[in-house]
């Protein structure tokens, strides 16, 4: 390996950034954060990075290296070519902040316009019963870190820039999870057709591709919630069913 | 000066466990909330931990009641825990656990659909309710998506630098947001402080960025009583090699799973050092100790899952007498059991899954099929803000701490599991008493003198500028100094010396300047952070110099023994009128019998 490289990184503050080339010593095991790191302790006090676990949990350090949405804290140099400048930029879906921070508060208020999980009735000693198997199948959602790599790469977010019409890739699969647990009561089929864009989703699976969780976001979150509208708003038989007992049930 | 300012009842500062249960129990309580995070919601520290809850719901082995965890989390404590927190702890662990779950929280299940649990080093039974090696990410994830929806009002990314008095009474606290580099100032009837660990004033630490020790720092310079600071945790096994990830943290649960230390001559070296008062308990024999693992509720736990504290020591011991591995760490193996398990890798991947990608990902090891180097790794500390047991107040008024920040439940060393309960248990408590608290508390003056200061000395650096002294480098040179000086092995002249630094460092952390503007400026939160690593290495350092025997996660090798006489008190760290720190000790309270009973009872 080389014993330095050199590093493009984008400097400057909303939008008004370009990139500025560091030559930093590169040694066994390092990933782009701890060059990052290293540029900022030796030759750019200020310059601005997301990050905390630096274990691959928290989801806090996503960034673009040489053009592809990762986590720099799990992106091994040796992976790369360092005889190039190794380029690294903040997501451009999200507004930029200052050189690699953006600012992605909007995904937390799409959070929130999700129905949070409602229990069903507990079982008299006041907790549920569940199979294993129906709680992996929610457990391969939890395991999102919300590092919102997906929400970076999705064309509806990032070239059509729907946000106030679609939640994104990482909500499915928040939604997913509430859905597909064996013992939550809600309903979001309606929502996730009328607020959340579900239908906006055209499976493409390149959120699938950059997850660092190796979530099945496409198939096993986006396309059974979209089968789950379709069964619950446009079933012909179930809609009938619900037109009449509608119309028996309220008059108006 | 003009201030963005907030008001709020009950102020939370800091947003993983501890503060969001706290958060949740105050607005629950019927007052207004506000929850300052140091970074965006949901990142905080909590997310590392790996293993599990520990709670005594006994759905794994029906023996297991809250009696056992009372006992277990003293011995573990070796007796200097407040043993009412600890008793409390016990009790009602299990309820705060089946309440995550009505929040929404998968965890593994048993074969009749129970939440699941599983072996971990001190307890006794299985105990640690768990999502594979994930759990502290199922728990912040819990308490976040139920969180917002309580009318909490959160502050992202804001570091709280001063905390506001009057009249003895905290009433307020001042900060920065990181985005814009603006000062806010929020107004409170009482606040909770729950901002972790100190790990980032060691060199080798599992802590994120964020664990500067904050919280102790605010309370200490608020007027209030610090406890137990000796007391640090060295987790025995975090990556060791390739140097960039050195201290990530190498979950217990691979050896509750069955995995194994072993040296250089590949001798399981755990079976040569087994303390007296865990002998009872421990497996003498490997067969026995794979057993345990698998479930035989005959067989008694391998020595792998002895204490921390212990299996620190042991490995440092293994290094220093050259039966070390390559990169001078030991060996752990879990590729072993495939002699024993058909599909053991399957097996491992499902258990082990964060374990797993981490081996791969960041040092190119296959775990499934070779063992891993491991050392000890800076990880917890026990000690932190003196608090009362029912309220978790602090010595000065309207002052709340829970989780790391707080000390009491751990004692001298922490069990692995105890420290996710904690966060449950007392974080419920301290939101529930501190909405209680602002309910009667009238809203306090705040002095208008003292916010500038506190701006005035924050803005300092800019004032140097990029020419001052550098924030990183003062950074790394503490951390170079507690890993040397006051790590896992002390002695009286080390750490006379390392005062002797810190006091040099603080001349240092005074001179440092920063370039740029205030926007997201990591330079300027470096040196920011100097003031609480630089309070908490001086109280851990002054408080392990005055404990003169070893103890938990307090190893002196000019005291290596435990000493009956040190274990009828703890040592208190206190701000003096003159800005000194002085250490003095306050004796435990006795027992009540009934616990004396539960204790000896259950040997």
């Amino acid at each position: 390996m080389a014993t330095s490289a050199t590093f493009r990184v984008w400097r400057g503050e909303r939008n008004d950034g370009r990139f500025a080339d560091f030559r930093t010593d590169v040694t066994e095991g390092m990933v782009v954060l701890d060059a990052v790191h290293q540029i900022q302790a030796e030759q750019a006090n200020d310059l601005a990075v997301r990050w905390n676990c630096k274990a691959g949990k928290c989801g806090s350090c996503s960034a673009e290296v040489n053009g592809h949405p990762r986590l720099m804290c799990m992106t091994r140099l040796n992976q790369l070519d360092l005889t190039v400048p190794v380029t690294i930029e903040p997501m451009r879906t999200f507004p930029h902040l200052r050189d690699l921070v953006t600012d992605v508060s909007w995904n937390f208020a799409a959070k929130k316009s999700i129905k949070p999980f409602k229990p069903v009735p507990a079982n008299g000693d006041g907790t549920w019963r569940m199979a294993q198997v129906d709680a992996e199948r929610v457990q391969e959602f939890r395991k999102c870190i919300e590092c919102f790599l997906c929400q970076d790469v999705c064309h509806v977010l990032r070239e059509h820039r729907m946000f106030d019409q679609f939640v994104g890739p990482r909500h499915l699969v928040y939604a997913a999870a509430l859905e597909m647990n064996p013992i939550d009561a809600e309903s979001r089929a309606r929502d996730l057709k009328a607020r959340h864009g579900i239908g906006f989703c055209n499976i493409t699976k390149c959120c699938t591709k950059v997850c660092p969780e190796d979530i099945a976001i496409t198939d096993n979150a986006a396309i059974p919630l979209k089968e789950r509208v379709i069964d619950q708003l446009y079933d012909p038989v179930a809609k009938l069913f619900r037109v009449l007992s509608n119309h028996r049930a309220s008059p108006s | 000066m003009e201030y963005q300012t907030h008001d709020h009842d009950v102020l939370v500062i800091g947003a993983g466990g501890a503060g969001l249960r706290a958060a949740i129990e105050a607005s629950a309580g019927g007052v207004s909330v506000g929850l300052v995070c140091k970074s965006l919601l949901g990142k905080a520290h909590t997310v590392m931990a790996e293993g599990g809850i520990a709670a005594a719901l006994a759905n794994v082995d029906d023996r297991d009641s809250w009696q056992v965890h009372f006992a277990d989390t003293m011995r573990g404590g070796q007796y200097v825990n407040n043993w009412r927190m600890a008793e409390l702890h016990a009790k009602e662990a299990p309820d705060r656990v089946r309440e995550l779950e009505a929040w929404g929280a998968m965890f593994d299940r048993t074969k009749d659909g129970r939440i699941l649990q599983r072996n971990f080093g001190g307890h006794r039974y299985p105990r640690l309710a768990h999502v594979g090696d994930r759990t502290g990410l199922e728990m912040i994830r819990t308490l976040q998506d139920h969180g917002i929806h309580q009318g909490i009002e959160v502050h992202m990314e804001c570091t709280i630098v001063q905390l506001l008095v009057d009249d003895g009474r905290v009433v307020g606290a001042f900060g920065y947001e990181r985005e814009r580099g603006r000062f806010k100032l929020f107004r409170a009837r009482a606040l909770v402080l729950a901002t972790g660990g100190i790990g980032r004033a060691f060199k080798i630490t599992s802590n994120s960025w964020e664990y500067t020790g904050d919280g102790h720092t605010l309370a200490y310079d608020a007027g209030a009583d610090l406890m137990d600071m000796e007391f640090v945790q060295f987790h025995p096994t975090g990556m060791i090699w390739p140097p960039s990830v050195r201290g990530i943290l190498v979950t217990e649960g691979v050896r509750g799973e069955g995995g194994v230390l072993r040296n250089a001559a590949g001798r399981r070296f755990m079976f040569d050092d087994i303390p007296d008062n865990y002998r009872a308990q421990t497996a003498d024999n490997e067969e026995e100790g794979w057993r345990y693992t698998q479930g035989d509720k005959t067989a008694r736990r391998p020595p792998e899952l002895l204490t921390r504290d212990h299996v620190s020591r042991c490995i440092v011991r293994e290094i220093k007498e050259g039966r070390g591995s390559p990169h001078g760490g030991v060996f752990l193996d879990i590729s072993w059991i495939k002699e024993r398990l058909p599909h053991a890798a399957e097996h491992i991947k499902k258990k082990l899954p964060s374990m797993y990608h981490q081996f791969k990902q960041l040092a190119d090891i296959d775990i499934t099929r070779e063992p891993m180097e491991v050392g000890p790794t800076t990880h917890y500390v026990m000690g932190g803000v003196r608090v009362d047991a029912e309220t978790q107040m602090s010595t000065v008024p309207g002052l709340f701490a829970a989780g790391e920040c707080a000390a009491g439940i751990n004692g001298a060393n922490r069990l692995g599991g105890n420290s996710l309960s904690d966060l449950l248990v007392f974080g419920k408590r301290a939101g529930e008493f501190a909405a209680a608290f602002a309910r009667q508390a009238p809203k306090g003056a705040i002095d208008d003198r003292e916010v500038d200061r506190a701006a005035t000395e924050a803005l300092a650096p800019f004032e140097r500028g990029a020419g001052g002294e550098g924030p990183y480098q003062v950074q790394y040179a503490l951390q170079e100094l507690m890993q040397n000086m006051v790590g896992i092995v002390r002695n009286d002249a080390d750490m006379r010396r390392a005062l002797d630094c810190l006091e040099q460092f603080r001349e240092r952390a005074r001179r440092v300047g920063v370039g740029g503007h205030r926007e997201y400026n990591p330079g300027w939160h470096a040196a920011l952070d100097l003031h609480s690593l630089l309070t908490v290495s001086e109280a851990v350092t002054r408080s392990a110099i005055e404990r003169r025997e070893s103890r938990g996660g307090h190893f002196r090798e000019d005291y290596p023994d435990k000493d009956p006489q040190f274990g009828a008190f703890n040592l208190i760290v206190r701000k003096t009128r003159d800005g000194g720190m002085e250490v003095s000790r306050a004796p435990i309270p006795p027992m009540r019998d009934e616990l004396k009973t539960i204790i000896e009872t259950i040997k």
